[in-house]
């Protein structure tokens, strides 16, 4: 049926082996593509591209105090994206970790809330373990509606978060207002045993940071070593050979989603118990978002989640820097990762596929 | 005017965001497209429409604008998921973050501002009957939505056209066979699915609250996609689903007029938790979905 004369056009040809190196050069190729878009989009905008390369991309590695915010930033990122990775893997699709970080920093000021004269070195990690539990309780929500009802989880849990955002506020602006916050949506300043202990001295770097690197070890030890992460991927990428194994969907899904839930639960209680030290309407700025871009921009992989997490920092701070040094608005950070993502998932196609010219076939309609 | 009739006279014009948006994808979905970008295409469509009206260009140009505009945005989409066969969950995201993301990068400096909306047009007669008058006494986006969603169960239920997007979604392989682009019908609804945003984003941010405030969507563009479930892939439920979702909107502002002591993020949240309720109801039926699901949906085609 193919002529000869049709034109000439691309086309995506299957590989017999996935590229190794199409996969290790799918980020900095997408980080490179998004850079270019984006800085023309800032030169339409009227915007000095050099000033905001040099605000977003270089000055946050070119101090100590300012790597150090980096630092701080990719905690949350890191630990959110470690979780959902896993449920990504299993294609369970828990794109609600907003709301359970929402719920884990809640969890985590009952006590300080409730019991602000309570004093002892036991306060904080209770509160990480109040956090993840929050999280944890919010995504059983999702798991549940999903695995019982056969509700979609994707939707699910995205309510899920617009309603705890929406709870978040009827708290600091009813309950949880501090009285003497001179009517400020937010809670009275934690005691100093609230607080995660710093890290590195000088910074606002806490605890906190070992804590989210050595769950991304065992995330790996998890998803690349033990049985368990096995059963899940294979249910993720072949549910018939899974469900033929005996392994059980609806096992996997609830560990995907509690997973999650507990490591953006835990994030939460990190942000209030580290660097805000309050419960405030703005205890997330879009993390538990752009933690789903982390983890697809690492590859869902515990590795280069790392590497991804880091990056996703260095936007954000260098977001900030932009805006006051080269007057950028910060949703240009969104409309960044947005296109980050987008020219990720182009890149890795050439993973699987390569790109072949054909003249196209001429078919006969009926 | 009591409850009853505040709630049927402003019903239409609140489901008309998510009946425009949930008819799109509706379509999206029946030719196997799973676009999840559906709030950032909307939030796209509302920026453009604000601007244009803002600046004088008129309620026509903005509809134009957005729907157009969004349909560019949602070919994006296609390019990625259908061109490169991108994962659609991913992709959608991915959309929806740009879309809002250049919403709020554009519209900043509208914040907060206002702009006319549209008159309401009365029905001759219909208009006069009591309690229920209220219901035809609308403006004329509604009335076209109304006209829109016949147009779509009538190309859907008659129409050669709609076979072919309906088998191209139950099985793509056999559709390709038999010599019908696969590819090409789905880049087409897609682009109709951003469409139809745009125009949702449009008439709540240009007719519905004509007053811009960054993250004005609050949701709606993920309702309407839950709206396609409720409404079984059929587009007369997911007309009544939105009807549904447009009186719960209402009966938020109707029960902090009445002074009902409520607390206000409870009214926000009730749209949402409705539509984890239903989505619960609904989905528990597993014969339900099947015999009205789409079959190949969300799965990249591979000659």
């Amino acid at each position: 049926m193919s002529t000869l004369s049709g034109p000439l056009l691309p086309t995506l040809v299957r590989r017999e082996h996935a590229s190794l190196a199409a996969t290790l050069l799918a980020p900095p190729i997408a980080l490179a593509a998004a850079t270019v878009v984006n800085l023309g989009l800032y030169v339409l905008m009227g915007r000095d591209p050099v000033a905001v390369v040099y605000a977003m991309l270089l000055e946050p590695f070119l101090s100590w105090a300012s790597f150090s915010e980096v630092l701080l930033k990719t905690g949350p990122l890191l630990l959110i994206a470690q979780g959902l990775a896993i449920g990504f893997r299993a294609k369970v699709f828990n794109i609600g970790a907003e709301g359970q970080f929402i719920l884990g920093a809640i969890f985590a000021s009952a006590i300080p809330v409730w019991f602000p004269q309570a004093t002892g070195q036991w306060i904080w990690p209770v509160m990480l373990l109040l956090g993840t539990l929050g999280g944890a309780l919010w995504a059983s929500l999702t798991a549940f509606w999903r695995v019982r009802l056969n509700a979609n989880e994707i939707l699910v849990s995205l309510m899920l978060s617009l309603v705890a955002a929406q709870f978040l506020n009827y708290l600091l602006l009813g309950p949880w207002k501090d009285p003497n916050g001179f009517n400020f949506p937010q809670s009275v300043m934690f005691q100093y045993d609230a607080m995660v202990p710093i890290l590195i001295s000088g910074t606002r770097v806490n605890v906190s940071l070992l804590l989210t690197i050595a769950l991304s070890i065992a995330a790996w030890i998890f998803m690349q070593r033990s049985f368990i992460g096995y059963k899940l991927q294979v249910g993720g990428l072949a549910p018939r050979a899974a469900g033929y194994a005996g392994f059980n969907e609806g096992w996997a899904i609830w560990l995907s989603l509690l997973l999650g839930g507990c490591a953006a639960g835990l994030a939460g209680a990190a942000e209030v118990a580290g660097p805000l030290g309050q419960l405030q309407r703005s205890i997330s700025t879009g993390y538990g978002y752009a933690a789903i871009i982390v983890a697809y921009l690492g590859g869902l992989h515990p590795v280069g989640i790392v590497a991804s997490a880091l990056f996703m920092a260095v936007l954000y701070i260098g977001g900030d820097n932009a805006m006051v040094s080269a007057n950028l608005p910060i949703a240009a950070i969104r409309v960044f990762q947005g296109s980050l993502l987008l020219a990720y998932l182009i890149a890795i196609a050439f993973v699987r596929y390569r790109l072949e010219w054909r003249r196209a076939a001429s078919r006969s309609h009926p | 005017m009591n409850a009853i009739e505040f709630i049927l006279a402003g019903m239409l014009a609140a489901a008309t965001p998510f009946l425009l948006a949930a008819l799109g994808e509706l379509v999206v979905e029946r030719a196997g497209v799973l676009n999840l970008g559906v709030e950032g295409l909307m939030a796209f469509g509302a920026m453009l429409a604000f601007i244009i009206v803002y600046h004088d260009g008129g309620h026509l140009l903005a509809f134009v604008a957005a729907g157009l505009g969004s349909a560019v945005l949602s070919l994006v989409f296609a390019v990625v998921a259908l061109g490169f066969r991108a994962n659609q969950v991913a992709t959608g995201l991915a959309i929806g973050i740009l879309g809002q993301g250049l919403s709020a990068l554009f519209g900043k400096s509208y914040e907060s501002l206002t702009v006319k909306g549209l008159p309401r047009l009365a029905l001759p007669w219909l208009s006069e009957i009591p309690v229920v008058g209220g219901l035809f006494i609308q403006d004329v986006v509604v009335w076209l939505s109304l006209a829109a969603t016949l147009a779509i169960w009538a190309t859907f239920a008659n129409t050669k056209l709609g076979l072919v997007v309906r088998a191209i979604g139950e099985n793509p392989k056999a559709a390709h066979a038999i010599g019908y682009s696969v590819v090409t019908v789905r880049f087409a609804a897609v682009a109709f699915g951003g469409m139809m945003a745009g125009l949702a984003g449009a008439y709540a941010a240009v007719v519905y609250t004509p007053l811009w405030a960054d993250g004005m969507i609050a949701g709606r563009g993920w309702i309407a996609i839950a709206l396609v479930v409720f409404g079984t892939w059929l587009t007369g439920r997911i007309f009544l689903g939105a009807c549904l979702f447009g009186a719960v909107s209402l009966m938020g502002l109707g029960a902090q007029a009445t002074g009902l002591d409520v607390p206000s993020q409870v009214l926000a949240s009730l749209p949402h938790l409705v539509t984890i309720l239903v989505l619960g109801i609904i989905s528990a039926d597993r014969r339900l979905l099947k015999l009205n699901g789409v079959a190949s949906l969300g799965e990249p085609f591979e000659r």
